[in-house]
């Protein structure tokens, strides 16, 4: 299960694999950086993404823990502050939330706290949102509550080779970063130019040029946008602009502008829920910045302002090719001469 | 002896509260009694800074600050037992713990000022900025712990909670990770009997703080938290069977906050002045004077020495604080990340044109 290929040879491979061999380079060129959470070690995690670790590295650098997410993150806070590079997994998005204090009292602020003299080097990997038909608590949308929290960066792979690669950045870098890996694209393959690095933290990348309208989106909602773009280009003859955000903070507003300016139109995709989402901030900023380039007002195509629904209802609740096109069609009808 | 095997979990006292010496074991801390003279100096400072940072609060010169008047022994005595390079995560009330390891008092009054959070010039001491989310600081000690191990560098980690923490998740996520990890780490609770207003008994039904180590598979140990002589003698063995590798020790110094528990409290609301009463007869810097007497080896000029020495530091900490300028609000976007984002980088000049235009 876990890739073999070496360092500089490109090889396909899953999100799950790419996310396992990123992990293993950066223990290998750190031995400052350490691996733990719940049944990551024995087991390789619930994923299989820290398969091997544990075997490689020793117990000592891949750990098991108790079943405690605090704990989990404010252990990693002191770790950091002692000169490790935690990579802690929180098994679950819903998961996040035990460990809510430690992430956004300290984790976030320690930097703040000390007045610039400790980092936080800390990247907290959560498999994360919807898709997969799983249970209770295990879908959660979490982005906005660390989008929200200063100090924290939030980057999110939406495919493997980019999921390699941005892992390996945010486990150099000395911020904490919250790594919110789309578990639907977990199986996804790509191929992965082991050793390479793409587009740095920050960068949002266009996945597919376009000029009707610009579809703002990130993670696993990202092949989405993708499909619906063919179908509205068979369909529609509409050829719509497919922005993947990668990082929420930074957020690459740059790309966003750059592609806006040029389609008048934005359409923010995202799983979570429509109040407070990431498209409301992207809608507000938007509109703070190029109200005179819009033909029409930026939308949103989301889930709703509800509890993350029951597995047998998610197809229907979540957001999917049907209501991204329906918002698409709601944009282009607006027409103010 | 050994103090850490629970004998029934009774209180370890060295010094009686008239001063008087153990009858059996004084032999045994033979070794510790030679800082005594240095230590009470620390504790006549302790007090006479906090009765200073009292003062600046009352006159407007502080935000806010917690006194840890009464619980002097319990905290220079721990830090007293501890090398210089041990890292402590106090939580706000450590004064004392921060004295002893040379902590300029200003950069801890600039905090209660409303200058900066966390507190100043304490990192650079191996003391993690002071934390108010109650016991929180808890689990990075585990952390840091887990860390020194790792590093091989014979540290012990120290995190300070009081009572009330003992009843937050944290303190018992910690407690169950360094035991399970073996972790360098002591839980050094002051058990200052109150939580703001909230007692003891409505905090937790065990049969003490110290109980709980068993259920957390540590050694748990109580402490006479006024007597500075076993809190040193307890936390020195702790320390060294966690430098063995023997793992984490639950001490709970069983102390008594003679303050409020800050200066927008009035403890007159919630207890009586006849319980104080006790605790001002336990008094824990009038023991260590006692005790030195018992033992012959006061000497009035100690007293004026401590005076002396506190009058200085008094004057300094009135100099660092009396009306201290504030840092410039624009740092505030220089600390949130190693590099300030596009975002960070336009609000901050914002803020500049707005400070500038209100001249």
């Amino acid at each position: 299960m876990a890739p073999t290929a070496a360092v500089g040879e490109a090889q396909e491979l899953t999100m799950v694999q790419a996310i396992n061999a990123a992990l293993a380079d950066a223990m290998e060129a750190d031995d400052r950086v350490v691996v733990f959470g719940e049944d990551v070690a024995r087991q390789g995690g619930v994923f299989r993404v820290t398969e091997g670790l544990w075997d490689r590295f020793g117990p000592q650098r891949c750990f098991d823990t108790p079943l405690a997410e605090s704990s989990i993150i404010g252990s990693a806070v002191g770790m950091a502050l002692r000169g490790f590079r935690p990579v802690p997994e929180i098994q679950f998005d819903g998961f996040t939330y035990p460990a809510f204090d430690q992430i956004a009292t300290h984790l976030a602020k320690y930097r703040s706290r000390s007045r610039g003299l400790l980092s936080m080097p800390v990247t907290v990997r959560v498999p994360s949102f919807g898709g997969i038909g799983s249970p209770e608590h295990h879908s959660e949308s979490t982005e906005s509550y660390w989008v929200h929290t200063a100090g924290l960066k939030v980057v999110v792979p939406s495919g493997a080779a980019d999921a390699y690669s941005l892992l390996l950045d945010s486990i150099e870098s000395d911020d904490p970063v919250l790594f919110l890996e789309p578990k639907r694209r977990y199986w996804a393959k790509e191929m992965v130019d082991r050793g390479a690095r793409r587009e740095p933290i920050g960068k949002a990348v266009v996945r597919r040029a376009g000029e009707t309208a610009t579809v703002v989106t990130y993670g696993g909602l990202v092949g989405t946008a993708l499909e619906a773009a063919e179908v509205a280009a068979a369909d529609e003859g509409w050829s719509l602009e497919i922005i993947d955000l990668r990082s929420l903070v930074p957020l690459d507003f740059e790309t966003i502008a750059e592609s806006v300016v040029r389609t008048g139109r934005c359409i923010v995709f995202h799983e979570g829920p429509r109040t407070l989402g990431m498209g409301a901030e992207i809608a507000a900023r938007v509109q703070e910045e190029l109200f005179f380039n819009l033909e029409a007002p930026v939308l949103r195509a989301t889930g709703f302002d509800t509890p993350y629904p029951p597995a047998r209802l998610e197809s229907t609740w979540l957001p999917g090719v049907d209501r991204l096109l329906d918002t698409v069609e709601r944009s282009l009808g607006y027409d103010h001469g | 002896m050994d103090l850490l095997v629970a004998e029934g979990l009774e209180l370890v006292q060295l010094i009686a509260e008239d001063g008087t010496p153990h009858p059996d074991r004084a032999h045994e801390v033979a070794h510790l009694v030679d800082q005594l003279p240095a230590l009470y100096e620390t504790m006549v400072v302790t007090r006479e800074l906090d009765e200073e940072f009292v003062n600046l609060q009352r006159q407007g010169q502080l935000a806010l600050f917690p006194s840890c008047r009464g619980q002097e022994a319990a905290q220079v005595g721990c830090a007293a037992a501890l090398r210089d390079t041990d890292w402590l995560f106090p939580q706000y009330r450590e004064l004392g713990a921060f004295l002893h390891r040379g902590i300029d008092p200003g950069g801890i009054g600039l905090m209660w000022r409303g200058a900066w959070h966390g507190g100043l010039g304490l990192i650079e001491r191996a003391v993690a900025p002071m934390s108010i989310p109650i016991g929180t600081q808890a689990l990075h000690a585990v952390g840091a712990a887990m860390a020194s191990t790792w590093l091989g560098d014979g540290g012990v980690t120290v995190a300070f909670v009081g009572d009330g923490a003992t009843s937050e998740g944290d303190v018992h996520e910690a407690l169950n990770l360094a035991a399970v990890r073996k972790a360098p780490c002591l839980f050094y609770v002051q058990n200052n009997q109150w939580a703001i207003s909230t007692p003891l008994a409505d905090q937790m039904a065990a049969p003490s703080i110290a109980h709980k180590g068993v259920g957390y598979g540590m050694p748990g140990v109580r402490v006479d938290g006024n007597d500075i002589l076993a809190c040193m003698a307890v936390v020195e063995q702790a320390a060294a069977r966690a430098r063995a590798g023997e793992g984490p020790t639950l001490i709970e110094a069983v102390t008594y906050r003679l303050g409020p528990h800050t200066t927008s409290d009035d403890p007159t609301r919630y207890r009586t002045q006849a319980e104080v009463d006790v605790w001002l007869a336990r008094d824990p810097i009038a023991r260590c004077r006692a005790y030195l007497g018992h033992l012959g080896t006061w000497d009035d000029s100690l007293e004026d020495e401590a005076r002396a020495k506190a009058a200085v530091l008094r004057t300094g900490l009135r100099a660092a604080v009396f009306d201290a300028p504030d840092p410039s609000p624009l740092e505030l976007f220089d600390h949130v990340f190693t590099e300030p984002t596009a975002e960070l980088r336009a609000q901050r000049a914002e803020l500049a044109a707005e400070i500038d235009r209100a001249g």
